[in-house]
């Protein structure tokens, strides 16, 4: 029921009176209104600013986030209000909803915000009113284009794990990809130049030799314009080949404009090549070098303004077709006018109704070429009236061209100007989020360092290195550790994470070996761990780009030390180790002499690096020693438990 | 060529002027013709107001509103009657007297007085009779707001024959028309209506 009219239910109610005499049977019973509230004021507090209406008024439309029992989880009991944390000026047309019963949307609104508020109070959009649905459709049919803009730029982003095929069709669709895309970009837009101009070249009359009369380069020069038109031919027929292997669905490919246009440019090279024999077909033969011209339109793939134009001209498709209807609604009119005031005059060149067709046509745009004039008096004032009107026609569809073209174009505009403007934007939220995500890394290695510290250093050490970590961040660490915990597995750096996918996705044979399989816990081979000792770099980088808090001053002198350690694979030893502890330290806790001395004792990462590198060793490169390697005493204990895990770990 | 010659109407000439208004009278004077407390009549008001911010329901806006409540159904012509009841003036608007005025007689009055409203409804051309005629056109109303998905399907000459069961019922003298004195007479001794006149009691 359409609750603006809620508050005359009872009439409607004390009507139906009017059908009691008539009935034969008994009336149901009325439903009671226990709940008899007196209609009272409600006092809505939205971000500050306090709006009162009647409970009647809100529940004109129970199924909204106001009208229903929904508002309750917003009541504070102790200011005896609702609360509600949102934009109080988008929230007066909301209310006004209420009241009046018609949502209107506000002009200086931004669309998205307005719709999140109308979703969060479960109002639908639909039911804007009329005065305001056309701006509110249009805002958001703009809104969705420049989203859909910006999806499709994500497309241009490499996947991980693209085939030679895929990588070749996207060489092909966005030039500005690859090298080797761009290359062949210029490459075919140069020989679709060549060959246009060798067309147009081909008929200018050379200087005469000889003979008579001026000759067309295309006779005099055949052999030299006939190699070229082959090469270019072959290149074209390359490319279109390639472009159809390339495809991923060949059918939709087949059946798309460019590639007709392609083989339509191709096609009477060959039909030529077969046919040049036959003297009957000849005269077919010249018309098919017309086609020859189609050549040209090879270039739309090159030039995305005249991809603009013909999708312009595609969207107008029923201005332009009403131009060409009245237009020939006109010329027909004026023809019969035209012929019938001339027929009078003799030697009137407006033999027939066609052939007055010419004249209308060429006084209508206006080009006046005066090979047909009117010479009697009628026929030259039909004729003005013809000009005059002629110029109306043109004139009136044509704005709605240009507007469409317009709008289109500088859409496009706007396109590539946020694709150039994206990058950098989102160079800078990567910035930011990867200050999020290096959070949890960070806090990580912090809180292993706390532990150190807590076990060897003095007291003052301990609290220089207690960062204050704020509640929120804390327990968002320990869910995230949480989770770590559970999937067995460990979040990396993004940086990191790429380059090992690069790896895994351009080593050949199986990267886990069977030794190591067997050491790992049954959970995937994420490639996390095996690339990590590789690109050692990266991890120094990690450690280092990360403002390590200055108070931590011996740590990081530790750390740094680490990193200034000649051997890059004890890098990995250290930081796997210490990742290691992070997971351990919930389990040896207890043990923590033995951690401590894992890592400050710096003499001993020559010693653990071999170890280092055979618990998580790289399974291609080395057999992984068994954990049983003997190892010295106090140290390997830790590392050979630990080493389990780690194999664990890093195999992750 | 001639079309191209037309010239455009104002558009400005149809904009209407919307030159009707109207304010009922004080609260109190409402409130001692009718039977209802001052509160009552406070949310009346603001209800009406709300659907009609002139002050007056004119037809259109009255038969939409009744309409909105059958949605299955045409409303209108049953709508077109309770305008004609509730238009007591028949100045072709509804104040907001008479709609108050009325609403006071169906829920707050007495058993006559409802009954009163009811013949008053019933009788389209207030000639102090009912014809077989008119109980005919308002049966018809009655039935068009149940729409055409009723079960069991509704018959062409369902609103006929319930009209003859009524004039049986009814006309006592069967000379054709019910009085208002028959109507009355009848009305309260048929139990099934007496129970229902009381059925709307609480509904403010």
């Amino acid at each position: 029921m359409a609750t603006g009219v809620a508050a005359w239910l009872p009439f409607a109610r004390a009507a139906a009176i009017g059908w009691m005499p008539v009935a034969n049977c008994p009336m149901p019973i009325a439903p009671r209104d226990n709940s008899k509230r007196q209609d009272e004021l409600i006092i809505l507090n939205v971000s500050g600013r306090r709006f009162q209406t009647w409970r009647t008024t809100l529940d004109r439309y129970p199924d909204t986030l106001l009208g229903s029992s929904e508002k309750d989880f917003f009541y504070n009991e102790e200011t005896k209000e609702y609360f509600f944390d949102r934009d109080p000026d988008a929230f007066r047309s909301i209310l006004n909803f209420y009241r009046t019963g018609k949502l209107h949307y506000p002009r200086h609104e931004c669309i998205s915000a307005y719709d999140e508020e109308l979703t969060f109070f479960g109002i639908i959009p639909e039911i804007i009113g009329d005065c305001c649905y056309e701006e509110y459709k249009d805002r958001k049919r703009e809104n969705l284009e420049r989203l859909q803009d910006d999806q499709e730029e994500n497309k241009d982003m490499k996947m991980p794990n693209m085939n030679f095929r895929e990588t070749m069709w996207r060489a092909f669709e966005n030039p500005h990809t690859s090298t080797m895309a761009l290359v062949f970009y210029y490459v075919t837009g140069f020989f679709i130049a060549i060959s246009v101009i060798t067309n147009v070249v081909e008929t200018v009359p050379c200087g005469s030799t000889a003979n008579q009369k001026d000759m067309p380069c295309g006779e005099r020069y055949t052999v030299a314009f006939f190699c070229m038109d082959t090469a270019c031919v072959m290149i074209f027929t390359v490319e279109y080949l390639m472009r159809l292997f390339a495809a991923p669905s060949r059918y939709r490919f087949m059946r798309s404009v460019m590639s007709i246009i392609d083989v339509v440019a191709i096609l009477p090279y060959y039909i030529g090549l077969v046919m040049t024999n036959n003297e009957d077909v000849s005269g077919a033969f010249v018309t098919l070098r017309v086609f020859r011209v189609f050549r040209i339109f090879k270039f739309s793939r090159h030039s995305q303004g005249l991809r603009i134009l013909g999708y312009t001209l595609k969207s107008c498709a029923s201005e332009l077709g009403f131009l060409l209807f009245s237009l020939t609604m006109a010329i027909i009119i004026f023809a019969t006018v035209m012929f019938y005031a001339e027929k009078g005059s003799s030697s009137s060149k407006f033999t027939s109704i066609p052939a007055s067709f010419w004249y209308t046509i060429v006084t209508m745009t206006t080009l006046g070429y005066g090979d047909m004039v009117p010479k009697t008096i009628a026929g030259k004032i039909f004729g003005s009236i013809c000009s005059l009107s002629g110029v109306l026609v043109i004139a009136l569809p044509v704005p709605v061209i240009v507007s469409n073209f317009s709008r289109i174009y500088h859409q496009n505009q706007r396109a590539d100007k946020r694709r150039a403007q994206k990058k950098a934007r989102l160079a800078r939220i990567r910035i930011a989020k990867s200050g999020s995500a290096n959070a949890f890394l960070q806090s990580k290695h912090n809180g292993l360092l706390n532990e150190l510290l807590e076990l060897t250093g003095t007291e003052e050490d301990e609290h220089k290195l207690t960062k204050s970590i704020s509640l929120l961040e804390s327990q968002h660490h320990h869910l995230l550790h949480c989770l770590e915990k559970t999937t067995a597995h460990e979040f990396v750096d993004e940086q990191i994470f790429e380059q090992n996918c690069l790896e895994t996705a351009l080593q050949t044979f199986p990267s886990g070996s069977p030794s190591m399989s067997d050491h790992d816990s049954p959970v995937g081979g994420c490639c996390g761990r095996r690339g990590k000792k590789n690109n050692p770099l990266p991890n120094a980088s990690l450690l280092t780009a990360h403002p390590i808090p200055t108070h931590q001053g011996p740590l990081q002198e530790l750390s740094a030390i680490h990193i200034q350690s000649s051997d890059p694979l004890s890098h990995t030893a250290s930081r796997s180790n210490l990742n290691l502890k992070t997971g351990d330290s919930s389990k040896i806790n207890c043990k923590g002499g033995r951690i401590t001395t894992a890592i400050i004792s710096l003499p001993t990462p020559p010693a653990l690096t071999p170890d280092g590198d055979g618990l998580h060793g790289p399974p291609q490169r080395r057999p992984p020693p068994p954990p049983g390697n003997p190892p010295p005493p106090s140290i390997q204990t830790t590392t050979s438990s630990a080493g389990i895990n780690i194999v664990k770990v890093s195999a992750l | 060529c001639g079309v191209y010659l037309c010239t455009f109407s104002g558009v400005e000439d149809e904009l209407e002027l919307s030159a009707v208004r109207h304010r009922p009278e004080g609260l109190e004077q409402l409130e001692a013709q009718t039977r209802f407390s001052r509160k009552e009549l406070q949310i009346l008001y603001r209800g009406f107001k709300n659907e009609c911010p002139s002050g007056v329901v004119n037809e259109e806006t009255f038969k939409d509103i009744y309409s909105q409540f059958f949605p299955q159904g045409d409303a209108s012509t049953y709508a077109h009657f309770l305008f004609n009841a509730f238009d007591t003036d028949h100045n072709g608007s509804v104040s907001f007297e008479d709609f108050v005025m009325g609403l006071s007689i169906l829920l707050r009055g007495t058993v006559q007085e409802k009954l009163n409203w009811a013949f008053n409804l019933y009788d389209i051309n207030k000639d102090g009779y009912i014809t077989k005629e008119e109980m005919l056109d308002i049966m018809k109303a009655i039935y068009d707001m149940m729409g055409k998905c009723t079960y069991p399907v509704l018959k062409e000459e369902t609103p006929r024959q319930h009209v003859e069961v009524f004039f049986q019922k009814m006309d006592k003298n069967k000379d054709g028309v019910v009085t208002i004195d028959e109507f009355i007479d009848c009305c309260q001794n048929d139990e099934n209506i007496m129970r229902s006149m009381h059925l709307f009691e609480n509904v403010l």
